[in-house]
């Protein structure tokens, strides 16, 4: 899809590879020695409390934030060393609802064909492809701000897709949404996966979405990876200790439960995290 | 940390699209493909025609903010010049007050426009709109060219306004059309400063509230400190120095010798504007990043 520079089979394997990665704020130690790697063509889930380290481990990979310590790489191609051609590579849905409510939807898709560089000639039908993968087609031309959240988010999902990357971010995708629009967001992003065939890393707090549409989950606590795999051998894993585990009680084994994190000392929860997803679950209502 | 949301409705807004929307699945024949990378010089024209096409398409959708700005330059003309034009009070080389006063409230109706841009960028910021940009192959600088000339055209947009204005209450302005196209670059040029101005601070202050107090601490004292009112000649010494530093005299000087053939220092004017448009865009985009995190 991509002319991608590192030609390598293991390049084209990996479509993240995140080595020792440490990022701080102040005294806080969002991610800490962080090894990640994301197969290529898998659906990857980032799970973990508020504050576990998911978002600024996605800000990373994404170029948001610089990578003080460690490395890492999008298909082969260093992030720190050109961040230009990663973002060729990258679609990214951040976790507000970031679509532009004074625009169209047809006009919000533009802008990202435009800022992607799509001539021209195939602007129309290309942004006309994008809007119709996410079942929009009908309510393109009616203004963002009119769109219910469901329908903002696969409006987001447009304006990803737009550019054809080979990996898809997704922070937090159906957060605050009903049931309804939350099957619907990920029956499109199963779609779209399906027939392009690109990687899927997503955060999400709902186990239940973790369980039936990643492949594989990596549970986050307090900046580490505390537990890696696909989300039935995670729960194998715990056999012993709980009777038939789902994978809401992986989560609670590793990053604990209740007011306390698994140290017993804090409840993992960051003022900034919580005021986001607030902000985002109150946009949606 | 619940399976389900906190608050499952009953009731989905969500049009009914299952799994059934696409029963062969979606037809993504362009969309496999990634387009082709624009690269060197290429890249800030197309992003800033982006910015600007955005903020074409918005104020067509909602016109309301062009309607509301016009009041003020509007009344600073009917109230203040026309009662300034009587007292005879300025010196003004020969031409009425309000002929004067027009080009300097040209000026400032777009400075105030652009003056709050960093409000607007921090909104954005919030709402998750510039997190995603700066995903795309956008290189900071030119994400803020891209913003800083939104904001010029936005900004020129009102200035036609005020020139409307203007003539209707009988201000002799030029017609001419290549001096016109010098007065939307002139504006263009003030809206890309002014606005690179609010964007440096809103990478400093961070927040809405304290870039809003700052906003409104700053207009004034440029307007004023400015050649929009009364000439530099009339101001006391310690106030033409700090005239000579303001961006706002230059595209003042510039308005007035354009659209009223009065002696002007175009050259100069020009660039000013120039210099402090591109040094505006330097430091908005040094600090972007501190919005990014």
């Amino acid at each position: 899809m991509t002319t991608d520079p590192d030609r390598s089979a293991e390049a084209q394997a990996e479509a993240v590879r995140c080595t020792g990665l440490r990022y701080t704020f102040g005294d806080t130690r969002a991610v800490d020695d962080l090894d990640l790697t994301v197969h290529t063509g898998e659906t990857f889930g980032l799970l973990g409390p508020n504050g576990a380290g998911k978002t600024t481990a996605i800000r990373a990979i994404t170029t948001l934030l610089p990578v003080p310590a460690g490395m890492i790489k999008v298909f082969g191609t260093d992030v720190a060393g050109d961040r230009m051609s990663v973002r060729r590579l990258l679609g990214y849905v951040p976790q507000q609802l970031s679509a532009d409510a004074g625009l169209t939807g047809r006009e919000n898709v533009s802008l990202f064909a435009r800022v992607y560089d799509v001539p021209r000639r195939e602007r129309a039908a290309r942004v006309a492809e994008a809007l119709e993968a996410v079942v929009l087609t009908a309510d393109a031309d009616r203004l963002a701000g009119t769109f219910s959240g469901g329908m903002v988010r696969r409006l987001e999902l447009a304006q990803a897709l737009v550019s054809a990357p080979r990996l898809l971010i997704l922070d937090e995708p159906t957060i605050g949404l009903d049931p309804i629009a939350r099957t619907s967001v990920w029956d499109r992003i199963t779609e779209i996966k399906n027939a392009t065939g690109m990687t899927v890393l997503v955060t999400t707090h709902y186990m239940d979405e973790a369980e039936q549409y990643c492949d594989r989950v990596a549970l986050m606590h307090k900046g580490r990876v505390r537990a890696l795999g696909a989300p039935e051998e995670l729960k194998a894993g715990l056999q012993g200790t709980y009777t038939a585990p789902s994978l809401e009680d992986v989560f609670r084994h590793y990053a604990g439960s209740g007011f306390q994190g698994a140290d017993g000392q804090s409840d993992g929860e960051d003022f900034r995290d919580v005021r986001r997803t607030r902000n985002t679950a109150n946009r949606v209502r | 940390m619940s399976a389900v949301p906190a608050t499952p409705r009953t009731v989905s807004a969500e049009t009914a699209v299952g799994p059934g929307a696409h029963p062969a699945g979606p037809v993504l024949d362009l969309l496999l493909t990634a387009p082709r990378a624009r690269t060197g010089w290429r890249v800030v024209p197309a992003r800033v025609g982006a910015m600007c096409i955005v903020e074409l398409q918005k104020l067509r959708h909602d016109r309301t903010e062009l309607y509301t700005r016009a009041i003020q330059p509007a009344l600073w003309l009917l109230i203040y010049g026309e009662t300034f034009t009587r007292l005879h009070a300025i010196p003004t080389g020969g031409i009425p007050y309000l002929d004067f006063l027009a080009p300097g409230i040209i000026a400032q109706s777009a400075m105030f426009i652009a003056i709050f841009y960093g409000i607007m960028i921090i909104w954005e910021r919030d709402a998750g709109v510039l997190t995603k940009l700066l995903v795309t192959p956008t290189p900071r600088a030119a994400l803020i060219t891209g913003k800083a000339f939104a904001a010029g055209v936005k900004a020129t947009i009102q200035a036609v306004v005020v020139v409307v204005i203007a003539a209707l209450l009988g201000v002799g302005l030029t017609w001419n059309p290549l001096k016109l196209i010098a007065v939307a670059v002139v504006v263009i040029l003030g809206g890309a400063f002014f606005s690179c101005l609010s964007m440096t601070i809103a990478g400093i202050v961070l927040t809405r509230d304290r870039l809003m107090g700052i906003g409104q601490a700053i207009t004034m004292p440029l307007f004023f400190s400015s050649s929009a009112l009364y000439p530099v000649s009339v101001m006391p010494g310690w106030l033409q120095a700090i005239s000579k530093c303001n961006p706002l005299s230059y595209q003042v000087d510039a308005l007035r010798g354009l659209l009223l053939g009065t002696p002007a220092h175009l050259l100069t004017d020009f660039t000013v504007l120039v210099v402090a448009a591109l040094l505006g865009i330097l430091a908005a985009s040094s600090l972007l990043g501190r919005l990014a995190k």
